[in-house]
């Protein structure tokens, strides 16, 4: 006991730094949580009612009983395309409608037959189509076993934890004088409540308090849980977003994973707190499949993960394994939301590549981003005025590094009326949009959801005089206190509401605003300081639905109208960019993420990688942690290395609190100067490779930056790694992330794989810890062996300035001596794209030949970027190089050959990058 | 600078005539002075050396150096460099990733070759606006370099005044020495009298004292239970005489070696516990951290500074000063000690009788001496203080030629649509909002601060008001050669650090001959 009290008074002590825990909830101080969670496994109240099954050619339908309450609910099952089962539970006939979430899928999934296999009083056997797949219906208790041959792939209520609590009327025995008042007035409740079987009424189901605030709970107890068993898992991962370690821990010893969108102050690490963001996704692997459970609701929600081989040793694991004692492991997953229904889609597989694309088949792929978005951004709170402006963009010219966004914090606008900029400061922003735009950079302004409470203020009158706001519980116009004081919600759920907001985006509504100015949603979880934990009361209403129904979908819609308007003011013509900090399932259709307001710490530079990677399982590639961190001073070696780290994560900005000093690259003395000038130059040399991944992305929805078990599903090596991650297929990166650093250990996988230093071009076998020493100058990265990679040297200030720049290709060879790689190129910031305006194709070397063939015939782009330097790594000396152009030219080709690394560069073939060309090597 | 650079003027000047000629000569980017290394039709060999390449490689859009020197005049390296003429204006170097960027760069447009950029050669009007500037530069250079001149004699004669003063002052302090000597002796002779009365006084009272409090020993003797446990004499912790834990064996010490005591043996107890007993009822004793006094920081300073009638605020500012040090001396509490107790005990005993007249008398006589004295010793510090101040004045650090000096005890001021910003040079910045509100710190003087060679061009104010979250406020002011003394701007380029920019002619360098400038540009 001791020992621990010493350790909370030193967390106490000396924790100025860390979150306010009492600010937000434990399991046990939300109600729900604490009520379901207090359920133990074991015999399932639930029945199915066989007699009651209808399958049709789509769907099979089933009701099942709670034997204890004899509420009555509805199942549904749909075998969808793509190897993806839906099981839909809903009351059935409630009270009133439960909230079943709109907007996230991007269509109604399409379908496919479900076929009767056996039938019997304990159950139907049903085949799920392909595979041998069969789903079992046991009758009593109720349970759903979904097999692949003899294996079973998952479970659901196994454990018997599916509770669905069911409206009900509100039967105060307590003498609360209004409720009685109430129920006196409206006799048909009594009558229903005495049909009810008695069941525990416990005070907080009806009303629920936390810290001041209280919780009207007009609908009463309407929580929905679900249990699912993974046979033969030992590793999950997903549900973000939580600032933990990939691999998903073990529950048992504490709170579950919350889901739940929030503004926490100054997060802290490694431990299942809600944050800003929540993606009810969980992904489920193992050496032979992999599978996930989507889970489509959009209330507060709480995931338990247990695990019957979690804590064993791995001596113990080895005992198990040589005794032949073992159970099977097994990971057995919970999911617990306030309200809403069961609706939840399990993707079967049985790649990871196949999860991705069963996914993105729901609710979309990533958005593809304008070229220049995945450039470097520079923001900071608060770049003070113009002339601040034009002075950081020239010191970006000044000390010769590139950059392409430069951002305005909440201190742009007129007294934080989103929409307006400050008459003092930004009194000509035009002005400021078109210097920049002569430098062909860009600006993002932020625009956040929290409108001032202002009758002096265009926006806020139109939204109150339309209607707009959120109301409260009272049917007022809900307001809450954030940046600019009293502030109203927009009620972002209604269509009509943010079809107005786009419109606001319009050149001509937007004061000052230009082609190159994009937008920024920051503080819409939504953000309330006055609010219980600090967001907005549950009671709170949106039309005919409480807050608390679509509580995580709130930014999601935020920036979905904002991305919208975007595009409407170009006429459709120009892709938008939005960055957002709450999301939920689907978010990755409208833009960027960033992982919020971290600090300059080295733990929170390590934790962006796993936070990234997480994002990226669940669809969001867009990724990236504010490079330095936003609270506190970053130290200048955390600062470089955070910019290296950056420089090789989905989405690079530096950002920085108000309070702290400034941090432009240069502020450092000229040594860390270059340093950080050579990383961002880095990462522009990437930029075609960055822009094809972002493309296989907005096609696949397969992750960019991702976790290495994703393209070694077999290695069970790579199943924890989150201390390097690769970019694509091809590019392996392990950031130096620790303090004083003088080598990283970094895992190359692959047997029979090698892998290239990018730097040196130094070959390494896969399949080995492989110890770098490092400097403050290296970023340890590798392209794979078998991989071509096309890159731009020619690095100018911005990426648009790089447009029409020739390619070099590094050619990597495998043991093989064979190489693939594709090149994708189009105008880097329309929608031309989807009118087949661009050139992909794919490059493959073999046989010694290097070749460049079309991938999309029927595609048309115009290109000027010229091949002029290919560089071929594990090659061997020709005698001659012989370029064989599309009309069948014939010339040769210069090259320089370096013996000690084994890397042959090829001079100046100068092939249009479009052309169909071959490159032999004799 | 301003010589190499009239060097590359001078060159092109030689040029003009053939200029178009002269620069088909060279490879594009080329400057005039590595021209040589360029010869066209002969290998050219990488400016650091390290290969030799065919002629017909150098600017052929591909890098084949890696010192970048074979492309000058294409972006084809990562780390060239372009040169552009800029016939009219000034020759630059930019990095060849600006080639054909679709920015213009060079005012020539010379970069944008092949870019489609529609650049305007606007190197004439550069260069028309350069030369207006300096002229206008060189111009105020000189008539602040003027007043600097007056300022030096100023500063001269000011210190000569001070020092004047500063010797007039020392021979008043001498006076004032003398005089406090006397009334100190005078002081003394009438104390002396006075506290043999006081002490005669007292020892009355205290007679009559001590026998009121036998009588209350008694009875508060039979107030305590009589038959005192071990035990509970150990909850008495005040009773631990080596303040390490109070034991049995202390106890029994105080007990006189038994564990029980009857009521006579007790008194013996009691005359050895009473002093420490704390009873119960009474609450522990309050400890009063005892606060630091405040340090004498230059704060104080500011009432060496004579006021200013030309800036009403200051008197205003010094009020609140005052204000500030009653204050101090108001929070500045002892700690309650015995005295109170003594007091206490005093009012349970009753009161002292009041003085005989003939006593009083005494008293009286002592406390005028007394007040005498003190009132010449407290000039006498002042004076000390002049001296002080003087003494400081005249050391203090206002540049070569002391030229700086005019800026003492002044104070200056800039109003932006949120602040006033005050600078009062060698003293203190502060920031005071427009519309009300109280007045923040931004700094006080620290120290010049400009860069080794030219260190009088910046100073710098530390240790202003803390900010939230962050470092104490501090400004650096910037000075540039004027002929008004005047705030011309403040910023906070980062949270709590400013930045003022003053002009001032004391910052003003002799202008180089003016003439011959203007007369090489005009030729231009």
């Amino acid at each position: 006991m001791a020992p621990v009290l010493l350790l909370w008074l030193a967390v106490c002590l000396s924790g100025t730094w860390a979150v306010d825990r009492g600010n937000f909830k434990t399991c046990d101080q939300s109600a729900f949580c604490k009520r379901q969670r207090a359920l133990k496994p074991g015999e399932s109240p639930y029945r199915a009612l066989l007699e009651t099954m209808e399958l049709t050619n789509t769907r099979l339908t089933l009701q099942l009983i709670n034997d204890n309450n004899k509420v009555r609910l509805l199942l549904e099952l749909y075998r969808l395309q793509g190897n993806i089962t839906r099981v839909k539970i809903n009351e059935l006939k409630p009270l009133k409608p439960r909230y079943e979430v709109p907007d996230v899928l991007i269509r109604e999934p399409p379908t496919e037959p479900l076929s009767l296999l056996s039938q019997d009083e304990n159950g139907v056997v049903l085949s799920l189509g392909a595979e041998s797949q069969r789903v079992i219906v046991s009758a009593r208790p109720f349970r759903l076993d979904i097999m692949e041959g003899r294996e079973v792939l998952m479970s659901l209520n196994s454990r018997g934890l599916l509770a669905f609590e069911h409206l009900r009327m509100r039967k105060d025995t307590q003498a609360d004088p209004e409720a009685e008042k109430k129920e006196e007035a409206d006799p048909a409740n009594q009558a229903e409540a005495a049909k009810e079987e008695e069941e525990k009424v416990e005070d907080v189901m009806w009303e629920e308090t936390f810290k001041s605030h209280s919780d009207s709970k007009p609908n009463g107890p309407s929580a929905v849980s679900l249990d699912f068993s993974l046979p033969g898992v030992e590793h999950v991962y997903g549900i973000p977003e939580h600032a933990d370690t990939l691999r998903l821990k073990t529950t048992d010893n504490g709170d579950p994973y919350r889901l739940y969108n929030l503004d926490v102050f100054q997060y802290e690490l490694y431990n299942p707190m809600a944050l800003y963001g929540a993606v009810p996704v969980m992904l489920a692997h193992n050496a032979q499949r992999t599978t996930g459970i989507f889970w489509l609701n959009a209330a507060e929600t709480w995931v338990d993960i247990s695990s019957n081989t979690a804590g064993k040793t791995v001596f113990g694991k080895m005992l198990d394994y040589v005794q032949g004692s073992s159970e099977t492991p097994q990971t057995d997953v919970r999911w617990i939301s306030e309200s809403g229904i069961i609706d939840v889609f399990i993707m079967l597989g049985p790649t990871p590549n196949d999860v991705f694309s069963q996914y993105a088949s729901l609710t979309g792929t990533q958005s593809f981003p304008p070229l220049a978005s995945l450039g470097y951004h520079q923001c900071r709170w608060n770049y003070n005025d113009q002339e601040d402006v034009q002075s950081v963009d020239a010191g970006f010219d000044e000390h010769d590094i590139p950059y392409d966004f430069i951002w305005l914090d909440i201190e742009h606008t007129d007294g934080k009326r989103y929409f307006t900029w400050d008459p003092h400061k930004f009194a000509t922003p035009k002005e400021m949009l078109q210097g920049l735009m002569d430098k062909k950079r860009k600006m993002v302004a932020i625009v956040d959801p929290h409108i001032k409470v202002d009758s002096n203020y265009k926006i806020h009158n139109e939204i109150r005089s339309r209607g707009f706001y959120i109301k409260n519980k009272d049917g007022g116009d809900y307001e809450g206190w954030c940046w600019p004081g009293s502030a109203g919600y927009p009620d972002f759920t209604r269509a009509d509401m943010r079809a107005w907001w786009a419109s606001m985006f319009a050149y001509d509504q937007y004061e000052g605003s230009m082609e190159n100015l994009y937008t920024w949603n920051d503080m819409n979880e939504p953000s309330v300081f006055n609010g219980p934990e600090v967001t907005m009361h549950k009671d709170a209403m949106h039309g005919a639905w409480e807050h608390r129904d679509v509580h995580n979908l709130y930014g999601f819609y935020v920036q979905m109208a904002t991305a919208e308007g975007l595009i409407q003011r170009s006429g459709g013509v120009e892709r938008p960019f939005v960055l957002t900090r709450a999301f939920f399932a689907g978010s990755q259709r409208f833009g960027a993420v960033w992982t919020g307001d971290n600090a300059a710490e080295w733990d929170h530079l390590k934790i962006s990688i796993p936070m990234c990677l997480s994002l990226g399982l669940v669809g969001i590639s867009f990724c990236g942690a504010d490079v330095g961190g936003f609270f506190k001073s970053p130290s200048t070696e955390l600062l470089v290395r955070w910019y290296q780290t950056g420089a090789y994560q989905p989405f690079f900005r530096a950002h920085a609190h108000l309070d702290t000093p400034r941090r432009e690259p240069w502020l450092f003395g000229p040594e860390n100067t270059a340093l950080i000038r050579e990383a961002v130059r880095q990462r522009y040399t990437f930029m075609p490779y960055w822009y094809q991944q972002f493309y296989l992305a907005h096609r696949t929805g397969q992750p960019v930056m991702r976790p290495l078990w994703v393209e070694y599903p077999q290695d069970p090596a790579t199943f924890a790694l989150d201390d390097e991650f690769l970019i694509g297929r091809d590019l392996l990166v392990h950031p130096v992330t620790e303090e004083g650093a003088r080598g990283v250990t970094a895992y190359l996988p692959g047997k029979d794989e090698v892998w290239f230093d990018i730097h040196t071009f130094q070959k390494h076998n896969g399949a080995q810890n492989l110890y770098i020493p490092v400097t403050m100058s290296s970023i340890p990265v590798f392209q794979r062996g078998g991989s071509i990679i096309p890159r731009k040297m020619r690095v100018r200030r911005s990426s648009s300035c790089m447009e029409h720049d020739p390619y070099t290709l590094y050619v990597a060879l495998n043991p093989q001596r064979t190489a693939e790689g594709e090149l994708y190129i189009d105008d880097g910031h329309t929608f031309n794209y989807e009118k087949k305006e661009f050139i992909h194709r794919r490059l493959s070397f073999a046989n010694n030949v290097l070749s460049s063939v079309n991938l999309a015939p029927d595609a048309q782009f115009t290109t000027g970027s010229w091949i002029e330097r290919i560089v071929i790594l594990g090659a061997s000396k020709p005698s001659k190089v012989t370029l064989k152009a599309a009309d069948g030219q014939e010339s040769q080709i210069e090259f320089e050959f370096d013996a000690s690394m084994s890397v042959l560069t090829l001079r100046k073939p100068g092939m249009n990058s479009g052309a169909d060309w071959t490159v032999t090597l004799q | 600078m301003s010589c190499q650079y009239h060097h590359h003027l001078l060159l092109l000047l030689l040029l003009s005539v053939g200029v178009s000629a002269v620069e088909v000569q060279r490879p594009r980017g080329v400057p005039l002075s590595k021209r040589q290394f360029y010869e066209e039709g002969k290998p050219f060999t990488c400016l650091d050396g390290s290969r030799t390449i065919p002629f017909d490689r150098v600017n052929d859009d591909y890098c084949d150096c890696r010192d970048g020197s074979d492309e000058p005049g294409t972006a084809a390296c990562p780390n060239g460099s372009f040169h552009c003429t800029n016939a009219g204006f000034r020759p630059a170097f930019i990095p060849s990733s600006r080639i054909n960027d679709g920015i213009c760069d060079c005012c020539d447009t010379t970069d944008e070759y092949n870019s489609g950029a529609a650049c305007q050669n606007t190197c004439r009007e550069l260069g028309r606006k350069e030369r207006e500037s300096l002229q206008k530069m060189a111009e105020i250079a000189k008539e602040g370099f003027l007043l600097k001149q007056q300022l030096i004699q100023e500063a001269k004669r000011g210190l000569e005044d001070k020092k004047a003063k500063l010797g007039d002052v020392q021979v008043s302090k001498k006076d004032l020495e003398d005089k406090v000597e006397a009334l100190r002796t005078v002081k003394e002779t009438a104390e002396q009298p006075e506290k043999e009365a006081k002490e005669r006084h007292l020892k009355a009272w205290e007679d009559q004292k001590a026998l009121i409090r036998m009588e209350k020993d008694k009875a508060k003797m039979t107030e305590v239970t009589p038959r005192i446990i071990m035990a509970e004499l150990l909850s008495h912790s005040e009773l631990d005489l080596d303040s390490d834990g109070f034991t049995e064996t202390e106890a029994q010490g105080l007990l006189g070696g038994v564990d029980k005591v009857d009521t006579t043996a007790f008194e013996t107890v009691w005359s050895n516990i009473k002093d420490k007993y704390i009873s119960e009822m009474a609450p522990p004793p309050v400890e009063t951290p005892q606060e630091e006094m405040r340090e004498p920081v230059s704060d104080n300073e500011s009432e060496q500074y004579p006021e200013d009638p030309d800036i009403p605020e200051d008197e205003e500012e010094d009020d609140e000063e005052d204000e500030d040090d009653d204050q101090d001396d108001g929070d500045y509490k002892p700690p309650p000690t015995m005295p109170t107790q003594e007091k206490k005990d005093d009012d349970d005993e009753g009161t002292m009788p009041p003085y005989d007249q003939e006593t009083q008398n005494l008293i009286d006589a002592a406390q005028k001496a007394r007040d005498e004295f003190d009132e010449a010793e407290r000039a006498l510090r002042e004076v000390d203080d002049q001296i002080r101040n003087l003494e400081k004045e005249i050391s203090f650090d206002f540049g070569p030629s002391a030229e700086f000096a005019y800026l003492y005890s002044q104070c200056y001021e800039l109003t932006t649509s949120e602040y006033i910003y005050r600078l009062c040079p060698f003293n203190r910045v502060s920031q005071k909002p427009k519309y009300g509100g109280s007045e923040t710190n931004l700094g006080t003087w620290g120290k010049w601060a400009g860069p080794e060679d030219n260190i009088y061009s910046m100073m710098k104010y530390e240790h202003g008001t803390g900010c939230w979250q962050g470092p104490n406020r501090s400004t650096t002011v910037k000075l540039t050669c004027g002929k008004e003394t005047v705030v011309t701007s403040t910023s906070e380029p980062s949270r709590c650090e400013y930045l003022m920019e003053f002009t001032t002619p004391a910052i003003c360098h002799e202008p180089p001959s003016l003439d011959s400038v203007l007369h090489e540009h005009e030729e231009l």
